[in-house]
This record gives structure tokens, C-alpha cells and sequence, in this order.
């Protein structure tokens, strides 16, 4: 077979993810403690794992509407326009999807036109500019720094607006640096995409894991966003659901509705078991996920000092439970710290770069992890930042 | 605007009586400096907060949780009494405690008045226990003995967990 002629030079050309390549490395050693993984240490709470089960006993194993149950629909509804105060309509405005990423990739196949710039902040999850390449979109991401921890600067954000702009993928709290948008830089965002006519994908997918203090808010809830936004969110890190690949898109039904063509051709409907989890999720999940989100707030705060103590600048992020901690004071790139790292003390952190080029100098490090493997593995990190001094 | 200070202290509103024990109730072999670092406050407040709660009588004690379904009998024993004029069960309850056959005793409601669970060597030992002490208490009616044949779930742990599922070790 000449693969050469065979395979498709678009998925060829894609680039392996960054993650991926460490993930075999880290896969190959034995004894880690890995603060690489990027889901919750929590297994799904049992009530919502009752509600699998008892769907499965009934015998609820069939294809659903293409766009998920009614009854789910209507608790996503209902649950976002508590929590985010939109209200969208269960008929026609909200898809139920496998997982958040699906959402991503329907929304950009149905806004791109081969060469249509998508913007995104970077660092950033490691799917969005694969995703805009697949969609024939061009990826245009803005850097972010320390200096406006790691928020989107709205000045940045402007000056890279082209006239084939037409995306602005947003994603706070943000996985790989845990930052959030303060609400004065949102506002200035929706001005920005407003003036420019810009459609945003929002992914919201931490927003219950916030841990500053400030109520969350959507850029689809600010004044003129809610018709030009699909807010996209799910129930993988909230609720601990991550194999359960259930997340949810809301937006304009006339988006919406073409999403549903290319979901209906291509995935049929997210698994009936997980939407029925869902249902339970939304409607009884809240006191499992706030003791859960409470979990991880203790942890940020005792690994963000460890990290600091021990010379790695690291800023306390405002949600999600991931760490973002400078190694520059060090003198080596990120892929050679996380590579020694690994290898000296078998503590498994991603390299920063692994999210965009702008993430040199930086360690992903999540804490959603056992306290004593959390405690341990900072004593590493500590002995091992000594050893570079 | 940048902030690279740790916020010492930020769960300063959760270090509550009901945020050490939720702690020491999951571990109990932690120290206080281990709890002062998870709670972001100083090992002088945790030491204070345990000491009061020692004090008060909300900290009991420290223990371990032992799986001894291998090793002797122990048996749950409902029993019917008379309440006295004035202190109702618990000069009963108290007297029946001091036994060190019995490992712990709880005023119920419902179809009895004391559920006492005791451990012993054997069968017979437990036998002899109820009708040489336990029955012949003045005020105790009757008793409705019950062995354990098998522990699954013990202050919160569970005795017979298969080994947990792995999450892969890198992911996005």
C-alpha cells in the first residue's frame, strides 16, 4: 500500500500532540506520581452512577432524538440558566454531545469556510488548533502571559483581528494555566467581537471549579453576546464524569440545528446511559460537587505555596485544578525540566509547550490528586529544584 | 495586578472545628503540621483547635480501624430494660460499658432500648457473657443476641474494595 498516496495529507500534516508524546514516556516507567492527568481523582459520585445503573436495569439501551432527551434538555436548561443566567430553549438551542470536544468540532465545521481565521488564547487545551485545522480554518492564537496571569489582553486580541477573522474561541477557566477572565476584561472581549462581528465558542468547561471567591460569569450572559456565542460546557470535570463523555452545546438554534445535521450523520447521539447519568448529575449533583470543588481549592492552595516555597514562581489560578508554576529561574526548557524531573525523581508534570510555544518556561502540574501523593510529590519537586540551584 | 504570593490563609474561613475533623476523621495519623499546611493556616491554631476539641469532648480518641472478621466472634445485642426514676438508661448504659467485653453501646429507639455490641474469643464466651453479666443486671428485661458473620463497610471504609481502576497517567 503506498500510504503516501493514500492517506489524507490533511490528518498526515497534523501535528502529534505534545501531551501524547510524553504520555508514552511516562507510560513506560514504573513507580510515578503523575501530576499529568487532566480529570478529577474523584470517582463519579455514587447517585449519579445509581442513575447508570438503573437505566441499564430498565432496559434503556436505544438510540435517542439526535438531540438527546427532552428531559435532559430541559434539566440543562434549566441547571445553566441557574448557574450562568442564560436562558436558552430545550427545543432547538441546546445539543447534548459526546463530551465537549465533539461541540468544538461540530461548531467549527459549521462556521469555517476553508481559510477562515479562528483566534484562541494559547497556551491553551491541546484539541483547538487541530480542531480549526480539520474544519480548514486557520488557527490564530493570541499569547497570554504572567503579566495579565494568563487572561486573554483584550489589546492582544484586537490587534490580531483580520477581515477573515471570524472565531474567537475562549476557554476561562483555562486548562493548561487555571486562569480566569476577570469580568472588566470579559466586557471589554464581548465590545471587541461585537465591533468586529465575531462569533465565539466558549468553553466553560470548569466554570463550578472556581476558587476565587467571584460568581461565574459567561461572556454569553454580557448585553448582545447570547446570539453570537455557543457557550459549551459538560459534565466531565464538575461531576467527575469524564468516561461517562457527556458535555452540551447552547447557542443560536440556526447553529444548533446544522450541528445537529453533521451529529446526526456522524455520532447519532451520545450514549443513553450517560445522558440519563446526566439527568441525576444536574439535579442532585450539586452537594458531591461542591465538596469535591472544596477538595481541590484546599489542594491548589497548599501546592501553590509548596511551589513558590521551593523557587518555582507560580501564580494562584482562579479555577480549573491545573497549576501553571515558572521554571525559568532554572535554566532549562520545559521539555528538558520535565524530562529530568521524570527521570530523577519519577514525578510526571507536562511541559508548558505541550499547550503552545508561549508555554515555555512553564510545567502544567494538576493537582486533582491524593494529598499524601500531592505531598510527596512536591518533596520531590523540592529535591529536585535543589539539585538545579 | 500580578500576584505571585500564595494567599496564606485563603481557607482561613474553612478552618472550622468541622474542617479539622473532617480531616483527622479520614486520617487520623496526620500531624499538625501536615493539617496546617493543607489548611493554609498555622500549625499553633491547628494545635489549639484539636486541643479545645480534645477538651470538649468532640475528639474522643485516635484509633485504628482493624478488619478482625478472622479473628474471634462479636455479636450485636439488642436489649430490653427498665428505665430507672430520674436517669432514665444511662446509669444502666454506663454500668453495662464498663465491661471490657463491650465495645461499643448506643441508646436506640424503635423495639428495644440498648444496642451493645461485644467481642470475645468464641461463641461461648459471648454465651456466658450475656447470661452471667449482661442478663443479670437489675433492670435488664431481656436480650436478642446477633453475630456478625462478615464486615463491609466500617466508619466509612469499606472492608472488601477491589483495587481501585487506574486513570491513565497523562492526559489532556
Amino acid at each position: 500500500m503506498d500510504w503516501n498516496r493514500t492517506l489524507a495529507k490533511q490528518v498526515v500534516d497534523l501535528p502529534r500532540s505534545g501531551i501524547r508524546e510524553f504520555f508514552d514516556l511516562v507510560t513506560g516507567s514504573k513507580d510515578i506520581i503523575s501530576l499529568g492527568v487532566g480529570e478529577p481523582d474523584f470517582v463519579t459520585p455514587w447517585n449519579i452512577r445509581e442513575a447508570a445503573i438503573t437505566s441499564l436495569e430498565k432496559g434503556h439501551t436505544t438510540y435517542t432524538s439526535n438531540y438527546g432527551l427532552e428531559s435532559l434538555r430541559r434539566a440543562i436548561a434549566k441547571y445553566v440558566e441557574g448557574f450562568f443566567h442564560i436562558s436558552y430553549n430545550p427545543i432547538g438551542e441546546i445539543l447534548p454531545t459526546v463530551g465537549v470536544s465533539e461541540a468544538i468540532d461540530l461548531a467549527l465545521r459549521c462556521l469555517i469556510n476553508p481559510g477562515d481565521e479562528v483566534l484562541y488564547h494559547e497556551p491553551c487545551y491541546v484539541s483547538y488548533a487541530p480542531s480549526v485545522l480539520l474544519a480548514y480554518g486557520t488557527p490564530k492564537p493570541v499569547e497570554t502571559s504572567i503579566d495579565d496571569l494568563f487572561a486573554l489582553n483584550p489589546a492582544k486580541l484586537e490587534a490580531a483581528i483580520t477581515p477573515r477573522t471570524k472565531v474567537l474561541m475562549l476557554n476561562f477557566p483555562t486548562n493548561p494555566t487555571g486562569s480566569i477572565a476577570p469580568l472588566e476584561t470579559l466586557q471589554e472581549i464581548a465590545r471587541i467581537c461585537i465591533k468586529h462581528d465575531l462569533f465565539v465558542l466558549t468553553d466553560e468547561i470548569y466554570s463550578e471549579l472556581r476558587y476565587d471567591g467571584v460568581p461565574h460569569t459567561s461572556i454569553a450572559s454580557l448585553p448582545g453576546m447570547k446570539e453570537r456565542t455557543l457557550l459549551l460546557h459538560g459534565f466531565s470535570k464538575a461531576f467527575a464524569m469524564t468516561g461517562f463523555r457527556l458535555g452540551y452545546a447552547c447557542g443560536p438554534s440556526e447553529l444548533i440545528e446544522q450541528m445537529m445535521k453533521i451529529h446526526s450523520y456522524t455520532m447519532i447521539c451520545p450514549t443513553i446511559t450517560s445522558q440519563e447519568a446526566a439527568i441525576e448529575a444536574l439535579q442532585n449533583g450539586t452537594p458531591a460537587m461542591q465538596e469535591m470543588r472544596d477538595s481541590y481549592h484546599m489542594r491548589r492552595d497548599y501546592i501553590v505555596k509548596r511551589f513558590n516555597d521551593m523557587g518555582m514562581d507560580c501564580h494562584l489560578p482562579g479555577g480549573a485544578f491545573y497549576t501553571f508554576p515558572s521554571i525559568k529561574r532554572f535554566g532549562l526548557s520545559s521539555k528538558d525540566f520535565a524530562m529530568r524531573l521524570l527521570k530523577e525523581q519519577k514525578v510526571a508534570a507536562v511541559p508548558g509547550t505541550a499547550f503552545g510555544p508561549c508555554g515555555e518556561g512553564y510545567l502544567r502540574c494538576c493537582y486533582a490528586t491524593a494529598f499524601e501523593l500531592l505531598e510527596t510529590a512536591c518533596d520531590k519537586m523540592e529535591k529536585f529544584c535543589d539539585s538545579l540551584r | 495586578m500580578l500576584d505571585m504570593t500564595c494567599t496564606r490563609g485563603s481557607m482561613g474561613i474553612l478552618m472550622t472545628e468541622e474542617a479539622l475533623l473532617k480531616i483527622l476523621e479520614t486520617d487520623a495519623r496526620l500531624s499538625d503540621q501536615q493539617i496546617a499546611d493543607r489548611l493554609g493556616v498555622s500549625v499553633a491554631e491547628v494545635a489549639a483547635e484539636r486541643a479545645t476539641l480534645e477538651q470538649e469532648g468532640r475528639i474522643v480518641g485516635y484509633q485504628t480501624i482493624v478488619n478482625d472478621d478472622n479473628e474471634g466472634v462479636s455479636a450485636f445485642i439488642e436489649v430490653k430494660c427498665t428505665p430507672e426514676r430520674g436517669g432514665g438508661f444511662d446509669r444502666l448504659a454506663e454500668r453495662l460499658s464498663r465491661f471490657d467485653e463491650v465495645r461499643s453501646c448506643y441508646l436506640m429507639s424503635g423495639g428495644f432500648d440498648l444496642l451493645v455490641q461485644v467481642d470475645a474469643s468464641d461463641l461461648l464466651s459471648v454465651a456466658r457473657f450475656v447470661s452471667e453479666k449482661l442478663a443479670s443486671l437489675p433492670g435488664v428485661l431481656s436480650t436478642a443476641t446477633h453475630f456478625r458473620l462478615k464486615t463491609y463497610k466500617l466508619n466509612g471504609l469499606h472492608f472488601t474494595e477491589e483495587p481501585s481502576h487506574q486513570r491513565i497517567s497523562v492526559a489532556p
